[in-house]
């Protein structure tokens, strides 16, 4: 090229620039893995740190095993020892003590007490922590070692409850005079070397933690909300782990050596909350009818690429007990679906469904665009009951519009994608969802005595192991009667895992990255 | 500096200090009026931004409508703001409760950092093939930059930024993909928003370039016996630099505001992101210090711009129209 050589002075300059630009860039990154010190694990995930207030964003720390909760959780929910070695119940079923393990210190040093976890348990007993839903009394610190709950009712999923992220316990030099948060002090085996909020948090191990010294020693959590982004990371190397990869960046990068993809079944539901007060939705013939206008299998199939996560039932199997193997799967019929709403008077015009009155059936469904597969299936259910007649209009919102519309009475429909292990135990989750008022959300506009009768007994705890399956099934074939909410699809959590990274197990609770059992491949 | 130049300086300075002050007023009432008649119930927004979609509901909703006293009348909240502005204080984020102050400085600092990358990414491919195609005509260099201007500018942001990814840190492993590291991650959102940037520099330079070849005053000093070279250097250059800083200019506030699908790409903590994220989560604190940083940022912008044109252009000092 001869433009350069005809202009000297800026050729010089510009490629002073491109020269220092590109070395700058390219030479700190090249430079990295030689230094003495591995760089940290990279994980890369879509959550954000939108505060520090246990409420808030206390996941992300105890993910990233920086902070603990009194109690934790097996696989399938089984309460298990966390920061409480052991914990008793009194036989009225009204008096909890949880005993925390001895010698444990804060990150900065200081004893874990019973004093400070009480602070932290009672700032935890405000709405939106779970706690709330407990009938707790009082949270009282008996000496240093030992935390008491008085509950003004028994209930048996308090340990469930407490092995959610915004009971974690921090330090008291976490808050400042007014109560807020200003630093994460914890007491698991990383500890927070760099936070910047929302984005990146980068933690250390801590030495003085009185369990097994983890392998990996640094750990850095980026925030990247855009999956092909994500994808991109780890397929170059620049990401260890990186979490909620989409579907179609999935299929290329198990062409890849780069990085292997690692899956579990998560315990969350995409599910079409329904007001069953609605003139139309009242009548369960059509609820079962847009239930079988539903085309799950192609929806897993092509939304999702993966077919096994049509929701023949609203419990995925990961949840063990709840799931029904026995109970026959949501079907698609489409012809069943129009002979369902024929007999409940439905009568198909030129243009869609009319009344006897010649009312069309119109429906609203709300949705939000937090999760990106949503809006993606809310278009596909628009379709698919356009199919049958039924006339969708989808509105793209906010997370909040679902609970709002719930109390205000103005939903018709909302495609949600609900957590029924947000704590270990689904059963308060239930009992929130199909209360006598319904659930923000779960039903809306109908209850059902029996169901509650068996949540009742199901959170008293005192059910003997074939009594709780016997229960748990019936809720199960409830709600698939029913109909109240129609499950749709259930969900993987899907985490490019680099091969430089061994020990890599996914929590199927998402209560843990399990960090501390990883380790580099030789 | 004479009486003249003295003065012209400190009309600007007069000028951009009550464009400031209006300014503040203006953006931050209006941001409030906005944000509040924005459809949908505060309190439920800003508890789904806070908790996230598996804990938001109407209880936490309550709780928060009741800890922001977000009953109390508009007029109230207000007066309120005006209060806390009197005091330059932004007040408090509702979402992360850390001080708007704190975390608009750190974002705009990550933005400015972008910015900056990209305005010397661009000039530096930008202004050469400009200067060149100006003063070559019809060539195949001016030919070609105006194919690589209109793709550039044509291609959307996402489309370039995936591309740019996928070639130079996947296949060719030079950068990172993306994060905020400050290290090496830069360059791939400084090439997205610059290349777009370049495209359009090339072209205004490349138009300066030749007006100012064809001037009078360029044609003088070749006949006053300077070189081809000398004559651009000393002359050429400075008269064609005037409508491209102004063209910097503006476009130096598009990089600033402009770079939200770039920032979200690349996970770069830059204040774009965040103001979007302020309008879903209804922080109107955040909302308010974003908009008033980022006007703030056009008047010293443009600032900037009066005072390198003043300073390159001698026509301007003495006070005649330019």
């Amino acid at each position: 090229m001869n433009l350069f050589e005809a202009f000297p002075l800026s050729r010089r300059h510009a490629l002073q620039a491109a020269v220092a630009g590109l070395a700058a860039g390219s030479l700190r990154v090249a430079a990295q893995p030689g230094a003495a010190e591995p760089r940290p694990l990279q994980i890369v995930g879509s959550w954000e740190i939108t505060g520090l207030a246990p409420a808030n964003s206390g996941y992300m720390f105890t993910r990233l095993q920086v902070t603990e909760t009194l109690m934790g959780a097996a696989d399938d929910g089984t309460p298990e020892p966390a920061l409480a070695e052991r914990w008793s119940v009194s036989s009225d079923g009204l008096v909890w003590r949880f005993h925390l393990r001895p010698g444990v210190r804060f990150h900065d040093g200081t004893a874990v007490t019973a004093a400070a976890a009480v602070r932290c348990l009672q700032s935890a007993r405000v709405a939106p922590s779970l706690l709330s839903v407990a009938p707790v009394r009082a949270v009282e610190a008996d000496g240093d070692g030992t935390v008491v709950f008085r509950l003004a009712s028994p209930y048996a999923g308090l340990p469930s409850l407490l092995a959610h992220s915004s009971t974690m316990v921090l330090a008291p030099s976490s808050y400042e005079p007014g109560g807020q948060v200003r630093r994460i002090v914890g007491s698991g085996p990383y500890r927070i070397d760099a936070l910047a909020p929302p984005q990146s948090v980068e933690t250390v191990v801590f030495d003085g933690y009185d369990g097994p010294r983890p392998t990996v020693r640094r750990v850095h959590y980026l925030t990247v909300s855009r999956a092909e982004t994500r994808a991109l990371m780890a397929e170059s190397g620049q990401a260890d782990l990186a979490y909620a990869i989409d579907p179609v960046s999935m299929t290329r990068l198990k062409k890849r050596a780069s990085a292997h993809v690692e899956v579990v079944t998560l315990p969350r539901t995409a599910a079409l909350k329904l007001n069953a007060g609605h003139p139309a939705l009242k009548d369960v013939r059509v609820r079962r009818a847009l239930s079988l206008a539903i085309d799950r299998a192609g929806i897993a199939k092509a939304l999702l690429r993966d077919p096994e996560l049509a929701a023949g039932q609203l419990f995925p199997p990961t949840l063990k007990g709840w799931y029904d193997p026995a109970l026959p799967p949501l079907a698609y019929d489409p012809a069943q679906a129009l002979q369902l709403l024929a007999e409940a008077g439905w009568k198909r015009g030129p243009d869609g469904l009319r009344d006897a009155r010649g009312q069309p059936l119109r429906l609203s469904m709300r949705t939000f665009v937090d999760r990106p597969e949503l809006p993606v299936l809310a278009s596909a259910l628009q379709e698919q009951f356009r199919q049958v007649g039924i006339a969708v209009q989808v509105a793209i919102g906010n997370s909040g519009d679902v609970p709002l519309g719930h109390r205000d009475g103005s939903l018709e429909l909302a495609l949600i994608a609900r957590n029924y292990a947000t704590v270990p135990d689904p059963t308060g989750t239930l009992l929130q969802d199909f209360g006598p008022g319904g659930g923000d959300w779960g039903a809306m506009g109908w209850s059902s005595p029996a169901l509650r009768q068996v949540l009742a007994e199901l959170a008293l705890g005192k059910a003997g192991p074939e009594r709780t399956l016997a229960l748990r099934g019936q809720v199960a074939r409830v709600l698939q009667q029913e109909l109240p909410i129609v499950p749709i699809a259930w969900y993987r959590q899907q985490v490019a895992v680099s091969p430089r990274l061994a020990g890599v197990q996914l929590d199927p609770l998402e209560r843990s990255y399990r960090l501390t059992r990883m380790a580099w491949q030789a | 500096m004479n009486k003249t130049s003295n003065s012209a300086w400190t009309t600007l300075l007069l000028r951009r200090a009550f464009q400031i002050v209006a300014l503040a007023l203006l953006v931050g009432t209006l941001c409030f009026f906005m944000a509040r008649s924005l459809p949908g119930d505060m309190a439920t927004r800003i508890a789904a931004g806070r908790y996230g979609y598996d804990l938001v509901n109407n209880a936490a909703a309550d709780a928060v409508r009741l800890e922001l006293g977000l009953d109390r009348p508009l007029w109230l909240a207000l007066l309120h703001w005006w209060g806390e502005i009197a005091r330059a204080d932004l007040g408090l984020s509702v979402v992360s409760g850390n001080t708007v102050w704190t975390e608009v400085l750190h974002q705009l600092g990550n933005t400015l950092e972008l910015s900056v990358a990209s305005l010397l990414l661009a000039s530096a491919v930008g202004l050469p093939l400009g200067v060149w195609s100006g003063l070559h005509i019809g060539g195949w260099i001016d030919r070609a930059t105006l194919a690589m201007a209109v793709v550039l500018r044509a291609m959307p942001p996402f489309l370039l930024a995936v591309l740019l990814m996928v070639l130079l840190a996947v296949q060719l492993d030079m950068v990172p993909v993306a994060g905020d590291d400050h290290h090496g991650s830069v360059l791939l959102p400084a090439l997205t928003l610059g290349l777009g940037l370049a495209a359009g520099l090339a072209r205004v330079t490349r138009a300066a370039m030749r007006d100012a070849a064809a001037s009078p005053s360029f044609e003088f000093a070749r006949i006053k016996g300077l070189t081809d070279r000398q004559a651009l250097v000393r002359h050429g250059l400075r008269q064609a630099a005037v409508p491209v800083i102004a063209y910097l200019g503006v476009h130096a506030v598009f990089l600033v505001e402009g770079a939200v699908v770039v920032e979200t790409l690349f996970a770069w903590p830059g204040i774009g992101h965040a103001l979007v994220h302020a309008v879903f989560g209804r922080d109107v604190p955040m909302i308010q210090g974003t908009a008033l940083c980022m006007g703030l940022l056009f008047v010293l912008f443009n600032l900037l711009v009066d005072a390198a044109c003043l300073a390159l252009d001698p026509r301007r000092r003495m006070g005649a129209p330019s």
